[in-house]
């Protein structure tokens, strides 16, 4: 599968995005910078993290208008998988491909540590390859991801299935405690309508080897990637 | 033409900064403080004369991109 993964000046997370999907994975993945207004033979986009045009004004508010994301937009229209990590789910959030925003943590302590994350569904091609008892160990950093949507908002993500991960404790009990950021409702990850578009605060791509720690961003990756070729598969048939 | 922009957060939205300066204001021994609001402030220096069109523009700048409605809301002035 050919991955798509995005720069923007400030892009910290695209190298080991990249890492992961090409040697960790064995797929093929490309960068593609900020002012490319294609994106090429992609089968799927990753929005990596870091701090895209500086975070000025808010994060990812100056990145949504770069002539990549436009291409993004037009992928996303057509049903491309798209997956923003960290600062690109800030990015997808501004861009309105997702509901809500992201904002300071309620701590105000920029948070660089291991979490744990309940998977709520495996009906959506980010999490269908994830057993539901397993608790994903996965690394947070970030200062602004706490996520914040109306009331309406939260309920209708609620009912739709929508929330696609949430900070939990070791024992997979979502509390306070286990809240890294103040997000709403624990909310670490979610999808759009279409189930096609998600973004997370965790780093799965941190998290693909035992050298690091932990290989449970793994699934993450390995559920799109299961996901895009029973596409092929279908679009073959 | 000067046009000054003032971008708050949405009061449904909490606000930890504010809550931060509120504490040390407070443990200064400010009093009667009974909540803060930490914002953004743009000045924007235009070069047109009309003061119509600058607004309407800038209402849709603000809107589309220099607040996010989801979490902020604006004042915008002209002067």
């Amino acid at each position: 599968m050919n991955f798509a993964v995005l720069q923007f000046p400030a892009s910290n997370c695209d190298q080991d995005a990249l890492h992961a999907l090409r040697d960790v994975l064995g797929h093929s993945a490309r960068y593609v910078w900020h002012k490319e207004t294609s994106l090429g033979d992609a089968d799927a986009v990753i929005v990596p993290g870091g701090f895209s045009y500086g975070d000025y004004l808010r994060c990812g508010a100056i990145a949504r208008f770069s002539p990549v994301m436009q291409a993004v937009q037009r992928f996303a229209a057509g049903g491309g998988l798209v997956l923003g990590i960290c600062n690109g789910f800030q990015v997808l959030c501004e861009a309105g491909l997702l509901p809500g925003a992201l904002i300071r943590n309620r701590s105000l302590q920029f948070r660089c540590e291991h979490v744990y994350l309940k998977t709520l569904t495996t009906e959506s091609p980010f999490t269908c390859r994830i057993p539901l008892d397993k608790l994903l160990g996965i690394p947070i950093a970030h200062g602004e991801g706490c996520y914040f949507a109306d009331e309406e908002t939260l309920n209708m993500l609620q009912a739709n299935d929508r929330i696609l991960w949430q900070y939990c404790n070791a024992q997979g009990e979502i509390t306070g405690q286990s809240n890294p950021n103040g997000s709403l409702r624990n909310i670490a990850g979610i999808c759009n309508d279409r189930r096609n578009v998600a973004g997370l605060m965790p780093h799965p791509e941190r998290a693909c080897e035992t050298i690091l720690g932990s290989e449970d961003g793994r699934l993450i990756f390995e559920s799109l990637l299961h996901a895009l070729q029973s596409k092929a598969v279908a679009e073959a048939a | 033409m000067k046009a000054r922009i003032v971008i708050t957060p949405k009061k449904a939205v909490v606000d930890p900064q504010g809550k931060a300066v509120q504490n040390a204001l407070e443990h200064m021994g400010y009093g009667g403080i009974n909540a803060v609001h930490v914002g953004k402030y743009l000045e924007i220096e235009l070069n047109g004369a009309d003061r119509e069109t600058a607004r309407r523009q800038l209402d849709e700048a603000c809107h589309k991109f220099l607040s996010n409605p989801v979490i902020e809301d604006y004042k915008l002035e002209i002067e």
